[in-house]
């Protein structure tokens, strides 16, 4: 009889709730029962409620079980793991559960179905199609199919890719270079995470491509320290790759590694990261199109936007262009987080509404207390209460909603979140990680935390918002960059959204 | 962890620059080894000593003042021996959304221990991220470098009984 294959995933998520441990424990009782089984270690589905999940290679499909705890290994086993038995913990086949069926997984095609480490695995689910693809076209025509998709920038400025791409093939430069950024720092994010540890060769691939089409020998891909599993998942993928001479002399790759900073996701500031310095914001212009890494023409693109170059490529960019609404095309990961039952990452077309995705797909909070607030697109992102759920989420819908997509993260609190304080919060995030370069965003987040602590013990309540609201201008008009442009926002809408909040205080109006 | 040696970092140093060196060619900056090498220190020696600046100032040729402002500017990089075991725990919004503060306050009212700090006998250093990736699986956090999710006061109080082992 042949080994059945079994998946376990190796995403850090579900390394958090024990899959390594699920893993052994699997290994150790099929050895004991004289069971052949050819343990695979997968990527995440993206259903992280159910981590570990664990999926058996069946006639009929993959079946998954789960949450698997080490204590259920052999119960499952009793009950015919290896044929996709019946058992508490089985959701039957995988591609027919409802979390997955209704995605589009474009950049997620291959997460958690391969190993995120064979390259045959890759080339066997259409892996490569798009670089061989590229490699024979001309730069100027592998720019076109980027425009044609209408691809976005992933990282939270929605900034057309193709545009990037083309002024950096167009600028003059003895080196130009790829820099892709997996500072990934928004709370309620990790599609980026995810995608580096499920599916690494993708990635290569995108920041490939992207070389042959501005001319570029050389890629950076910088990965926040709080990735060490990220970090050393694409270090072997980098060595597979050049190996296997799809990375060499004419596109080499090169890991940097953050250092707590979240400043560090602001594409300027990173480079400045890279060059060895502080992580200090530039003004622009110049643009790192023109002068970037060390002055020369620079690509950089945050993971999400290289990793659909690919599949753009293979398929071309009109069939990317058919998904989606509007001027958002084609698919984003959403990620579901925080407060909801069935949390995890969902990768749909744009257009799909917050209530569609909170309270049909997630099911609601999962502490089952009312749903108070939901922040979207991290922590410079809006805090939407219940009445604007139905905002379809999507680049322009949630800008005239008063928020931002940023990079689809999406946290959720039940009526038990005291929205002064996540104001005071925002505040205090903006202090601890500006980088100090302008006034507003350096001095006022501290101002701004204080007043609000003034407001929230009843001192002059009215006239220390109409404070806070001055100082939110002050600081959307004279930053550089959104760390402090950008504060506002939940700052703003925390006061506008939920203004009882500021209000419990009793008054205790006094001269200051 | 290794006693710090400073012959061991000048080797990191000049290994560093000669990789960042041959990667990025002719437009390589002076310093652009630099967050590599500090990051290499840290890893040996779980701090980067006051001692090594000097000579990375030295290999780099650039300035100390300069090393001193790209160190200290990043929250990673530390100056002294942390504790045996370090927990990073997530503080940010999603962490907020399944009660992180609620753990903060069982770390230091149960077990006497402050985000930021080090424990008296030397054990366990807690320090506060802001965002590990884990969102779906709030709170999280890291245990040096295994992904803890899902964490609640029991588990946190069997991490640090590990940890004081």
């Amino acid at each position: 009889m042949s080994a059945i294959r079994i998946y376990v995933p190796c995403d850090s998520a579900a390394l958090s709730v024990g899959a390594d441990d699920v893993a052994r424990a699997l290994s150790a009782e099929a050895t004991r029962r004289n069971l052949a089984i050819d343990l695979v270690r997968n990527g995440s589905r993206g259903m992280m409620w159910l981590e570990p999940f664990v999926e058996v290679e069946t006639p009929q499909g993959r079946i998954g079980y789960g949450p698997v705890r080490t204590a259920d290994v052999a119960s499952l086993l009793d009950a015919g793991l290896l044929q996709g038995g019946t058992h508490p913990l089985c959701h039957g086949l995988v591609e027919d559960m409802d979390f997955i069926k209704r995605q589009q997984r474009l950049t997620f095609a291959r997460i958690g179905i391969v190993d995120p480490l064979s390259l045959e695995d890759y080339r066997k689910h259409g892996g490569l199609a798009g670089l061989e693809r590229a490699k024979t076209l001309t730069a100027a025509a592998i720019v076109e199919e980027i425009v044609a998709s209408g691809l976005r920038g992933r990282g939270g400025a929605g900034f057309p890719a193709g545009t990037k791409w083309r002024t950096v093939m167009q600028a003059e430069g003895p080196q130009k270079f790829i820099v892709c950024n997996a500072d990934e720092g928004d709370s309620g994010t990790f599609a980026d995470r995810m995608v580096m540890e499920g599916d690494p060769f993708m990635l290569i691939e995108g920041m490939a491509i992207a070389g042959l089409a501005v001319g570029a020998t050389r890629g950076v891909l910088y990965i926040r320290s709080e990735y060490p599993h990220a970090i050393a998942t694409m270090g072997k993928a980098i060595a597979l790759a050049r190996k296997a001479s799809i990375l060499g002399p004419s596109f080499d790759i090169e890991i940097r590694t953050g250092a707590g900073a979240y400043i560090c996701g602001e594409e300027t500031s990173l480079l400045e990261s890279i060059e060895g310095k502080r992580g200090q914001v530039r003004a622009k212009p110049p643009l790192p199109a023109h002068k970037g890494l060390f002055g020369c023409p620079t690509v950089i693109n945050n993971v999400l936007t290289l990793a659909a170059a690919p599949s753009i490529l293979a398929q071309g960019g009109k069939a990317y262009a058919e998904h989606g609404m509007a001027r958002s095309r084609g698919t984003m990961p959403f990620q579901i987080a925080g407060n909801v039952q069935r949390r995890g990452l969902f990768e749909a077309p744009f257009g799909m509404t917050l209530r569609t995705l909170i309270e049909d797909i997630g099911g609601g909070t999962a502490s089952r207390r009312p749903l108070r607030a939901v922040q979207v697109g991290g922590p410079l992102g809006a805090y939407f209460p219940e009445s604007l759920l139905d905002t379809p989420l999507d680049y322009e819908a949630m800008a005239a909603a008063g928020g931002l997509l940023g990079h689809g993260g999406i946290v959720v609190f039940d009526d038990s979140v005291d929205m002064a304080k996540q104001a005071k919060f925002a505040f205090d995030f903006c202090a601890i990680e500006s980088c100090g370069k302008c006034t507003p965003c350096r001095i006022g987040s501290t101002r701004g935390a204080e007043t609000i602590a003034k407001i929230t013990a009843g001192r002059n309540v009215e006239s220390n918002i109409a404070l806070v609201r001055d100082l939110c201008t002050v600081l959307t008009d004279g930053s550089l960059c959104a760390l402090g442009g950008l504060t506002p926002m939940p700052v703003m809408s925390a006061l506008n959204h939920f203004a009882e909040d500021f209000r419990r205080a009793p008054a205790r109006d006094a001269a200051e | 962890m290794e006693t710090f040696d400073l012959a061991r970092a000048q080797d990191v140093a000049l290994e560093e620059q000669a990789r960042a060196q041959a990667f990025f060619g002719d437009a390589c900056g002076d310093a652009a080894a630099l967050l590599p090498i500090l990051h290499r220190l840290q890893d040996m020696f779980g701090y980067v000593d006051e001692a090594a600046l000097p000579m990375i100032a030295k290999t780099l040729n650039i300035s100390l003042a300069e090393v001193r402002g790209t160190m200290s500017f990043y929250h990673d990089y530390r100056t002294a021996r942390p504790g045996r075991h370090v927990l990073k725990l997530c503080r940010a919004e999603s962490c907020q959304s399944m009660g992180v503060d609620h753990l903060v306050d069982h770390l230091t009212t149960r077990h006497g221990l402050a985000p930021d700090e080090t424990s008296g006998d030397g054990t366990l250093t807690v320090q506060s991220v802001y965002c590990l990736g884990n969102c779906a699986l709030s709170p999280a956090a890291l245990f040096d470098e295994r992904p803890v999710g899902a964490l609640d006061a029991a588990r946190l109080d069997s991490l640090i009984a590990e940890a004081r082992r």
